[in-house]
């Protein structure tokens, strides 16, 4: 079993707002968090079969397959993983919605970025609790 | 007056009119068919009466004089029967004679006297000397020796007094004499003077010639013309028919004469009367069908104005409410586009933000390196980053808000803390309060108890008097304020006070009405207060005013802590908008 120390966490980053995505994956690296960038649900999903991830961070709102689509399919794919959604939308009834399909946990953009961490952690925790 | 309510006096006026006409027009018609009916039938039916009446009348009074005439022939042609010349020619015998019959019949006969072929009266009785008088002159002397019986027309004779005579014919050895009695004119002419009809009707006789045979104390009698058509038209008529006929006389009165022909249509009873006179009982019956007529016109125009403005005002009411109901949607619809506008500006600026945010904070990640440590200008770079996280972080707050401004376009009800509404607007109508120069106070209860009510449409209302308030101030500057208190469990109260100019208390009563503005044209609808009444009502509560001219004007709303259900009024509007 790893530790969280050790271990860095493996994050897949779903959002097709580019510049945000690769920013955070550098804020990440730092953070001993090794995010998979993805920039639209199709991608998500091949990289998903690809490689195994701890955590999943997904935008609601994207071009082509929305949020909640790909949370479904992921949800399917791998139940245990657990997804953090974001919005920009900063609507409650979708990320209720994105709740009852199974999503870990709901953060509005601009968040606070300790923040963002301490979920991913949480997570990451409860992830590998349910495995 | 201003343009709406020209156009709306453009567009009832002719609707009302059209109304009166058509409820006149649909009353009226049948009456006046129906009452010309009746009356023309009464008319006729009351015209032959009146006909028939007359024409029995001078039957009856015909045969009377017919016998009257037949009777003193028969007397007289009884004498010369019943006595020889002889006797007949000597006075005293008449005398006894005269006498006799005067006893019998009154004073019908006046004279008697027996006038020879030659004209002359060899005996008389009666109270003229006529004894030996020669009538050989006279008009009714050649008829009388050519008929057994003869009945003249009436002459002043040698008496110069109005009469006339029954003749009855003898031979004497073959030379013919005639015993002649003269009728009492004052007697003949009762039987006809007596025929009274209404205020104008009377009876007389008249000849071939036109002359009178009775008294008609001087009133008017048939005209020439008319006689003449008379006897012409009696010529294909037996004894027995009676003829009425209507003629305008030389004054231009109707008269009806009825006539019939009497002494081998030599003479001719006429019953003369006022065509008016005579249909007096009719034209009185027309006289109250018309009155009843009037009156049924006026009950019929006055209900079609009584009708007409109660539909319009009905009509009138109906549109009105109908014109604040789509206001009202309208201006749902408005903060349902502003909903959507809303939550588009957040999300699009949502994003860019947080990329701004999150590069701002790699480099902070940066500058925890080595190489920049020791930079002098570190402590700047991480304040400026800080600020711009903060930065991020309140525009954030701001699209936040307007998100769920969005969220609550609606009308449903919910539990709402007032308290946070009221936050909310305020913070949204600062930056036009700052514009202004208006401040907002707000004086907010503690545990104010959270009520039932739709958020959309209470912030609707704290909108619209905070606006008001806004506006009210204009540009001048001021200070709102915005309180809320409880005075019991049950009731939430709030106000919305400025200290402007204040509401002249002439205008004060009519603040609520609908279309009541005193904003420049095309600045007010003169529906937002009205639409916050309603709202406050649909609540179950209460909306008041007081304002000062001067010191300022404060609108307090109570809310009853459970709000009945609302209807479904506002479906419509609800629908509109779809976060």
């Amino acid at each position: 079993m790893n530790s969280i120390a050790n271990e860095p966490i493996r994050l897949l980053l779903i959002d097709d707002e580019e510049d945000f995505v690769r920013v955070l994956t550098k804020r990440m690296a730092r953070r001993h968090i090794e995010a998979t960038p993805a920039f639209s649900g199709t991608e998500a999903l091949q990289r998903m079969r690809q490689g195994d991830f701890d955590v999943a961070m997904l935008d609601l709102k994207m071009e082509g397959m929305d949020g909640i689509e790909v949370l479904k399919i992921l949800k399917k794919m791998v139940p245990e993983l657990p997804i953090i959604m974001l919005t920009g939308h900063g609507c409650q009834v979708s990320a209720k919605d994105a709740m009852a399909n199974g999503a870990f946990d709901y953060l509005s953009k601009p968040y606070d970025f300790e923040d963002l961490l301490e979920k991913i952690r949480e997570a990451h925790r409860s992830g590998k609790d349910a495995r | 007056m201003n343009p709406k309510d020209i156009a709306r006096k453009a567009y009832y006026h002719p609707l009302r009119r059209n109304i009166i006409l058509i409820i006149i027009f649909v009353s009226f018609i049948p009456l006046i068919v129906v009452s010309s009916g009746i009356l023309f039938q009464m008319h006729t039916i009351y015209q032959e009466k009146v006909r028939m009446h007359l024409e029995t009348l001078v039957k009856k009074h015909k045969q009377n004089i017919d016998h009257f005439l037949v009777e003193r022939q028969n007397n007289i042609a009884f004498l010369v029967d019943e006595y020889t010349y002889d006797h007949l020619s000597k006075s005293e015998n008449l005398a006894a004679l005269l006498h006799k019959l005067q006893g019998t019949y009154g004073r019908v006969f006046s004279d008697i006297g027996v006038v020879r072929a030659d004209g002359e009266q060899v005996s008389y009785a009666g109270p003229y000397l006529l004894e030996s008088a020669q009538y050989n002159d006279a008009e009714w002397f050649q008829a009388a020796f050519q008929a057994d019986t003869y009945t003249s027309d009436v002459f002043l004779g040698l008496r110069g007094f109005p009469h006339f005579i029954v003749t009855a014919r003898r031979f004497e050895n073959g030379q013919p004499w005639i015993l002649r009695a003269t009728v009492d004119f004052l007697a003949f002419n009762d039987v006809v003077e007596n025929i009274q009809l209404g205020q104008t009707g009377f009876a007389y006789i008249i000849n071939q010639t036109g002359a009178l045979q009775t008294r008609t104390a001087g009133r008017p009698v048939l005209e020439g013309r008319t006689y003449q058509e008379l006897f012409r038209e009696s010529d294909r008529l037996s004894e027995e028919d009676i003829l009425s006929v209507i003629r305008q006389d030389s004054s231009g009165s109707e008269l009806i004469y009825v006539a019939g022909m009497l002494k081998d249509n030599h003479w001719a009873l006429i019953l003369q009367q006022d065509k008016r006179d005579a249909y007096q009982d009719l034209n009185r019956t027309r006289n109250i069908a018309i009155l009843v007529f009037g009156l049924g016109g006026i009950a019929i125009i006055t209900m079609a104005l009584v009708l007409s403005r109660g539909m319009i005002t009905r009509i009138a009411s109906a549109d009105q409410e109908k014109e604040i109901m789509s206001q009202q949607i309208i201006e749902s619809g408005h903060l349902a586009s502003l909903g959507e506008l809303a939550a588009g500006i957040a999300h699009e600026i949502n994003n860019p933000v947080a990329i701004m945010v999150e590069e701002a904070g790699w480099i902070e990640d940066l500058l925890e390196d080595e190489a920049f440590r020791e930079s002098e200008s570190l402590e700047e770079f991480k304040r400026a980053l800080a600020q711009i996280r903060k930065q991020g972080i309140r525009a954030r707050d701001i699209t936040h808000k307007l998100l769920s401004f969005a969220r609550r376009s609606d009308s449903r009800v919910d539990q709402v803390d007032v308290n946070d509404l009221i936050k909310e607007v305020v913070s949204l109508s600062a930056q036009q309060a700052k514009y202004n120069n208006v401040e907002i106070d707000t004086r907010l209860l503690e545990r104010l108890s959270a009520i039932r009510a739709s958020q959309t449409e209470l912030q609707q209302v704290l909108f619209n008097l905070i606006n008001n308030a806004i506006d009210a101030l204009d540009k001048q500057g001021g200070t709102i304020e915005v309180k809320t208190w409880q005075s019991s469990h049950s009731e939430v109260r709030f106000h919305v006070r400025d200290d402007g100019p204040g509401i002249p208390e002439a205008n004060l009563h009519r603040i609520f009405e609908p279309f009541y503005t005193t904003k420049p044209v095309g600045k007010g609808t003169g529906l937002g207060l009205s639409i916050c009444y309603g709202i406050i009502n649909k609540m179950g509560g209460d909306i008041v005013v007081s304002s000062k001219v001067g010191e300022g004007t404060c609108f307090e709303v109570r809310l009853p802590v459970n709000a009945p259900e609302p209807s479904n009024e506002n479906a419509a509007a609800d629908k509109s908008y779809k976060p």
